[in-house]
C-alpha cells in the first residue's frame, strides 16, 4: 500500500508549499497547515480494523539498492499507535498553535519546521529499514534544533538547541554504529528480517556492542539519565513545541526504538537491566528534580523525563517474557509491556494538555514562575479544569486514566519479586520501591501545579499582565485532550482491543498468543496491593505536600546543587578549549607550513612504500631513442626552470615561464599530440597575457628575504620532492602490472561515429569528466568576476555584524 | 627518451616546490604553473613516447599513441589555466587591499 | 590607454577574421581531426582578446553587444542539457549518438549530437576566457 509512504512525504512537499501560502494569507496560515495532519490522521484512523485484525501492510520502492537499503513503509500495531499520537496531537498542536503564535513571528519557519518534523517522525515511526530509519531520526534531532532555536535571539534558546542538537546526534551517529553491527552479523537491514534471523547470532560478539549502541540513541533522545538534562533546555521552544515534540512524540521516539527492537534484543540479560534500571532511575530521579523547580515548563520537563523513565522500565521488564518462550510466566512480563504501551498513550493526553495549559497560563498571566502565579482558578475556570485534569491523572488518581495505567505499572513492578532468571535475586524488591517513591514525588509536583498555580492567595501586583481566560479557540485543543483524559479511564478497552493489543503483537512477533492472552483492563480490580501502594502514595504524598516548605532546602545541598548540567558545560568548554588549542598549533595560517604537512606526509608515505616493498625496479630497455634537438630542447627547459627560482624581474619570470610553456607544445607535437599542441600554444599565449597585465598592478617580485636555515628546508623538501616523484615514474614505466585500458578507445570510429581518438574520449567516453570540466571553468571564470567586482561594494558596512 | 623527460619533469617539480615554499605570492602562482607543466610532461610519459602514429583513425596506421593520457592532459590544460586565472587575480586583488603580496605581511607581520 | 596605430588597427581587422575562420574550422574539425570545442573556443577568444587590445573595450562592445558572462552560461547550460536530453530519450545521462544521413548538397553527412555538446564546451570557453580578461583590463 502506497498510502503508508504518502503519509511520509506528504509533510515534506506541504512544507514546499508553506511559503507562498504564507505571502498569500499570512494571518490565515495555521489553518491550511490543520488540513495535513487532520486528513493523515483520519485516514490511519481507517486502518484501525483491518491492523486489529491482525493485518499488517508494508511497501517497498529501490532507494539505494547496491548497499541493500530499500525504503520499505510497515504498518502494524505498534507504529500505527504512534502515527495516531503524532497526527493526532499534531492536529491539536497546530489548532493550539493557531492561537498561541501572534502574526508577528515568523510563522513560515514556524510551520515549514513543525511540517518537517512531523514527515520525519512518521519516517521514523513507518520504516522497516534501519538506515531510512537513521536519516529520519536525524531529521528530528535538526528539526527539533531549529524549533528550539526559533526564537534565535534569546541566547538560552541557542544555548538549549545546541545542547539537544549535541546529545541527540551523538546518540543517533551511536546507534548507527549500532544498526551496521547489525547488518554485519545478519546481513540486512530491515528490522523484521533482523528479528527473524537474530536467533542464531545471540552469541555473537557484536551481539552486546550493538544492543548498547542502539540503547544509547534511544536513551539520548528518550531523555533517559544521566542524558536527561538536554529536555529542561529545550523548553526554550514554543510551548506548541514542547508539547508536541518534547512530550508526545519526538522524546517517545527511543521508546518506540526500544519497543521495535524488544525483538532482536529482549530476552537478553543485559537488555533487560539496562532498559529497566535506567528507566527506573530515570522516573526517580525525574521526579524528584520535578519538585523543587519553580518554572512550570522546567517542572513538566523534569515529569516528562520521569515519566518516560516510567515507560522505559516496563518495556525492560517486558523484554523478560522472550526468555523463554511461551508460558503463564512470559504472559506475566508481557503484560508490563501492555502497561507500557497504555500509560505512553495516557501521558501523551494529560501531558499534552497539562502543557498547553502551561502556555496559557504564561501568555495570559504574564509569567511561569509558581512563586508568583496563584488564584487563577477565579479568573481562568476552563484553564483551571483541565490543568486539574491533566494533573490528577498524572499524579494516578481516579477517575482518569492515568489512574489505570498507574496501577497496572505498580502490578508489573511487583511481579519482578517472582522474577527467577537473570540472577536478579533479592534486588527485585528495589524496583517497586523506587517506583513508589518516585510515584510519590510526581504525586507532589502535580499538586503543586494544581494548588500553586489556581489556588492561594491571586498576587496581581507580581504579574506582568492582568490574568484573564484564553479565547475559546485557544481551549479546543486542551479540552479535548482533557474529554480524552476521562473518556480513556472509563472506556480503556476501546484502547486497548483496538490499539494495544495489534501493537503486542508487533512488538513480540514470536509470540503470536501473547496479545491475546493479556487481561483486560478494569476499573476496578478489588483491594490489591497495588491499590494500597496508590493510597500510600496519595497520604504520604499529601503530607509531603503539605511540608513542602520545611524541606525544599534541602536541594541547596551539596551533591544536588551540582547537578549532570555542569558536568556537560564544563565538559564542553574543556572541549572547545583544548581543540582550539590543539587547532591553532598547526593550523599556524601560513601556506608554507601546510605545504610542508602535505610534502612531508607524500614523501614519508610513498617513501616508506617504496622502501617496505623492497627496491624499485627499472627498465630502461623499453625507451625510444633521443635525437640531438630533443636534448637540446631539454636542456633549455631545464635551465629555464632553474633560473625561475633566481630571477628578479617579473617580465623575466613570465618569460621563462613562456619557454617553458612553448616548449611543452614543442614536446606535444615530437609526441604526437597534435591537439594538446595546439591547445598548449593558445592557453600559453592567453596565460602569458593574462600574467602581463595582472604583473602590471603587481609589484616587483623581490629577492627572497628568508633566513638561510628556512631555504636550506626549502631546497631540501624540493629536491626530495622532486627525487621521489622521478624515481616513482621511473618505477612505474619499469613495471607492467595492469593491461592498458587504451585498446578500448581504438574502437572510437564505430562506437562513437568519431575518428579523433582523443576528442572521442572527451566528448564521449568521458563526457561527465568534461561537462564537470567546463562547469569549473565556468566557475573560475564567475570568481575572477566577483573578486575583481567586489571592491565597489566594500565600503560603508562591515561583513562581520 | 622516457627517462630523460621523466628527469626533466623531476627537475621541474623540485623548482615548482621550491617556489611554491616561498612567502612571495607571485612565487607561489609561478610555481603552480610550473607544477603543472611538470605533471602534463609525468602523464604524457605515463603513455610511452613516440610509438605509433598520431591517434587519429583517419591515418591509418596498424599503432596508435596511447590517447588517454592527452585526453587527460587536455583537460588539466584548461584546469590550469582556470585556476592560474583566479590565483593571479587572487592576487592581484589582496594586494590592492593589504598593499602587500608577502604572505607573512599580509597577516599582520612587518618584516624581520 | 588609447594606442593609435593604423598598421596594426588594419592588419588586425584581417588577421581577426583569419583567427576566427580558422577556430571555427578546427571546432568543426574536432570529430574526426586535430581541433574540437576547447580549442576551437581558445581560438576564437583569442581573437576577441587581440580586438581588445588593439582597439578599446568601447569600441569593442559597441560592435559586438554581448555579455560573456551569459555567454559562459548558456555554454555550461548547453553542455549539461545534452546530457539531460539523453535521459528524455531514456539513454544514460550524456549519452551520445551519431546517425549518417544523406543531405542535398553535402552528401553523407554524419551528425552527431557530441556536436551540441561541443558547442557548450566551446561557448563556455569563449565566455569565461573573455571574462576574465575583461574584468581585469576594465579594473584599471
Amino acid at each position: 500500500m502506497l498510502t503508508i509512504t504518502l503519509a511520509i512525504f506528504i509533510p515534506f512537499l506541504a512544507a514546499l508549499f508553506v511559503p507562498s501560502i504564507y505571502k498569500w494569507k499570512p494571518d490565515k496560515i495555521g489553518w491550511f497547515i490543520l488540513i495535513i495532519p487532520l486528513v493523515l490522521f483520519i485516514s490511519l484512523v481507517r486502518f484501525i480494523p483491518r491492523v486489529a485484525g491482525g493485518e499488517t501492510i508494508s511497501h517497498t520502492f529501490d532507494w539505494i539498492p547496491s548497499a541493500n537499503i530499500y525504503f520499505t513503509t510497515y504498518l502494524d500495531g505498534l507504529s500505527l499507535i504512534f502515527g495516531l499520537l503524532i497526527t493526532g496531537v499534531g492536529s491539536l498542536v497546530i489548532l493550539y498553535s493557531i492561537y498561541y503564535l501572534t502574526a508577528r513571528e515568523s510563522l513560515s519557519h514556524f510551520y515549514v519546521y513543525l511540517l518537517m518534523f512531523m514527515g520525519a517522525m512518521l519516517g521514523v515511526v513507518f520504516s522497516d529499514n534501519m538506515m531510512v530509519l537513521y536519516v529520519f531520526w536525524e531529521l528530528t534531532s535538526i528539526s527539533s534544533f531549529l524549533l528550539i532555536a526559533f526564537w534565535y535571539h534569546r541566547k538560552q534558546s541557542r544555548y538549549g538547541a545546541q545542547k539537544s542538537m549535541l546529545i541527540t546526534v551523538s546518540g543517533g551517529v551511536a546507534m548507527l554504529a549500532g544498526f551496521i553491527m547489525l547488518y554485519a552479523m545478519t546481513g540486512s537491514f530491515s528490522i523484521r528480517e533482523n528479528i527473524a534471523m537474530i536467533g542464531e547470532f545471540t552469541n555473537h560478539a557484536l551481539f552486546v556492542p550493538a544492543m548498547i549502541l542502539v540503547l544509547l540513541g534511544a536513551f539520548t533522545k528518550s531523555a533517559q539519565f544521566p542524558f536527561h538534562i538536554w529536555l529542561p533546555d529545550a523548553m526554550e521552544a514554543p510551548t506548541p513545541v514542547s508539547a508536541y515534540l518534547h512530550s508526545a512524540t519526538m522524546v517517545k521516539a527511543g521508546i518506540y526504538l526500544v519497543a521495535r527492537f524488544t525483538g532482536i534484543f529482549g530476552g537478553d540479560a543485559v537488555w533487560f537491566y539496562t532498559v529497566s534500571i535506567v528507566g527506573i532511575f530515570t522516573l526517580f530521579w525525574g521526579s524528584f528534580n520535578a519538585v523543587r523547580q519553580t518554572d512550570l515548563k522546567a517542572l513538566l520537563a523534569y515529569s516528562t523525563i520521569s515519566q518516560l523513565g516510567l515507560v522505559m522500565s516496563l518495556f525492560g521488564l517486558g523484554s523478560a517474557a522472550l526468555h523463554e518462550g511461551y508460558s503463564d510466566q512470559s504472559v506475566l512480563y508481557a503484560q508490563a509491556t501492555f502497561a507500557a504501551l497504555f500509560h505512553l498513550i495516557n501521558h501523551s493526553t494529560f501531558k499534552g494538555a497539562l502543557f498547553m495549559v502551561v502556555g496559557i497560563v504564561d501568555l495570559n498571566a504574564g509569567t511561569r514562575d509558581v512563586r508568583r502565579l496563584g488564584g487563577l482558578m477565579a479568573l481562568m475556570p476552563v484553564t483551571f479544569t483541565i490543568a486539574l485534569i491533566g494533573s490528577f491523572s498524572m499524579a494516578g488518581l481516579p477517575p482518569f486514566n492515568g489512574f489505570l495505567s498507574k496501577e497496572m505499572f505498580f502490578e508489573a513492578m511487583l511481579t519482578v519479586r517472582h522474577l527467577e532468571f537473570f540472577s536478579i535475586g533479592s534486588w527485585g524488591i528495589l524496583f517497586p520501591i523506587l517506583a513508589w517513591v518516585g510515584s510519590i514525588f510526581t504525586f507532589v509536583y502535580s499538586m503543586i501545579i494544581v494548588f500553586q498555580t489556581f489556588f492561594g492567595a491571586h498576587q496581581p501586583e507580581r504579574l506582568d499582565r492582568e490574568a484573564h481566560e484564553a479565547p475559546m479557540g485557544m481551549l479546543i485543543a486542551p479540552s479535548i485532550l482533557g474529554l480524552l483524559v476521562v473518556a480513556v479511564f472509563f472506556f480503556p478497552n476501546v484502547v486497548g482491543d483496538y490499539l494495544l493489543r495489534p501493537a503486542m503483537s508487533a512488538i513480540y512477533p514470536s509470540l503470536p498468543n501473547i496479545a491475546g492472552a493479556m487481561k483486560s483492563i478494569k476499573i476496578w480490580h478489588g483491594p490489591n496491593l497495588a491499590l494500597w501502594m496508590t493510597v500510600g502514595v496519595v497520604v504520604i504524598g499529601f503530607l509531603l505536600y503539605a511540608s513542602l516548605k520545611y524541606w525544599r532546602s534541602m536541594y541547596k545541598v551539596g551533591p544536588f546543587r551540582w547537578g549532570l548540567d555542569s558536568v556537560y558545560n564544563g565538559a564542553l568548554s574543556m572541549m572547545e578549549r583544548s581543540s582550539t588549542v590543539l587547532t591553532n598549533r598547526y593550523m599556524t595560517g601560513y601556506l608554507r607550513h601546510y605545504l610542508i604537512y602535505i610534502f612531508g606526509i607524500f614523501l614519508i608515505l610513498t617513501a616508506g612504500t617504496l622502501v617496505l616493498v623492497g627496491g624499485v625496479p627499472f627498465d630502461f630497455s623499453n625507451d625510444s631513442s633521443i635525437t640531438v634537438n630533443e636534448y637540446i630542447l631539454v636542456f633549455g627547459m631545464m635551465v629555464a626552470g632553474v633560473l625561475m627560482i633566481f630571477v628578479s624581474s617579473r617580465v623575466t619570470a613570465i618569460l621563462l615561464n613562456g619557454v617553458l610553456g612553448y616548449s611543452i607544445a614543442l614536446f606535444f607535437v615530437i609526441f604526437r599530440a597534435p591537439d594538446l599542441a595546439l591547445t598548449q600554444i593558445v592557453i600559453e599565449t592567453v596565460t602569458t597575457a593574462l600574467f602581463l597585465l595582472c604583473f602590471y598592478f603587481l609589484p616587483e617580485v623581490k629577492k627572497e628575504r628568508v633566513k638561510r636555515p628556512a631555504k636550506i628546508v626549502n631546497l631540501l623538501i624540493a629536491i626530495s620532492v622532486g627525487t621521489l616523484v622521478t624515481v616513482i615514474a621511473l618505477a612505474v614505466q619499469g613495471s607492467n602490472m595492469f593491461d592498458s585500458i587504451s585498446i578500448y578507445f581504438e574502437n572510437a570510429y564505430e562506437l562513437t561515429g568519431g575518428k579523433n581518438i582523443v576528442n572521442t574520449i572527451l566528448g564521449d567516453f568521458r563526457a561527465f569528466d568534461t561537462m564537470l570540466e567546463v562547469v569549473v571553468l565556468f566557475i573560475a571564470g564567475i570568481g575572477v568576476y566577483t573578486l575583481v567586482k567586489l571592491k565597489s561594494r566594500k565600503e560603508g558596512r562591515d561583513v562581520e555584524d | 627518451m622516457e627517462t630523460l623527460i621523466t628527469i626533466l619533469a623531476g627537475v621541474l617539480v623540485t623548482v615548482a616546490v621550491y617556489l611554491l615554499l616561498s612567502r612571495s605570492i607571485i612565487r607561489i602562482i609561478l610555481g603552480s604553473a610550473v607544477l603543472s607543466h611538470a605533471v602534463h610532461l609525468l602523464l604524457m610519459v605515463m603513455g610511452g613516447l613516440k610509438k605509433g602514429s598520431v591517434p587519429l583513425l583517419g591515418e591509418v596506421s596498424d599503432r596508435y599513441t596511447d590517447a588517454l593520457p592527452q585526453a587527460l592532459i587536455l583537460t588539466a590544460i584548461v584546469i590550469s589555466f582556470a585556476v592560474t586565472a583566479f590565483l593571479l587575480v587572487l592576487a592581484y586583488r589582496t594586494y590592492q587591499e593589504t598593499g602587500s603580496d608577502d604572505l607573512r605581511e599580509m597577516r599582520g607581520f612587518t618584516d624581520e | 590607454m588609447k594606442i593609435n596605430d593604423v598598421i596594426l588597427r588594419t592588419i588586425t581587422k584581417l588577421v581577426v577574421f583569419i583567427i576566427l575562420t580558422f577556430g571555427v574550422e578546427l571546432f568543426l574539425a574536432g570529430h574526426n581531426d586535430p581541433g574540437g570545442g576547447f580549442i576551437g573556443g581558445l581560438v576564437l577568444s583569442s581573437a576577441l582578446v587581440l580586438l581588445f587590445l588593439v582597439y578599446d573595450i568601447e569600441t569593442v562592445q559597441k560592435g559586438i553587444p554581448v555579455d560573456f558572462k551569459k555567454v559562459a552560461a548558456v555554454g555550461v547550460l548547453f553542455a549539461v542539457g545534452t546530457g539531460l536530453g539523453a535521459v528524455a530519450f531514456g539513454a544514460e545521462f550524456l549519452t551520445q549518438t551519431f546517425e549518417v544521413f544523406h543531405l542535398p548538397v553535402f552528401g553523407d553527412t554524419e551528425l552527431a549530437t557530441v556536436l551540441l555538446f561541443e558547442v557548450g564546451v566551446a561557448l563556455t570557453v569563449v565566455g569565461t576566457v573573455v571574462t576574465i580578461i575583461l574584468s581585469i583590463s576594465e579594473d584599471v
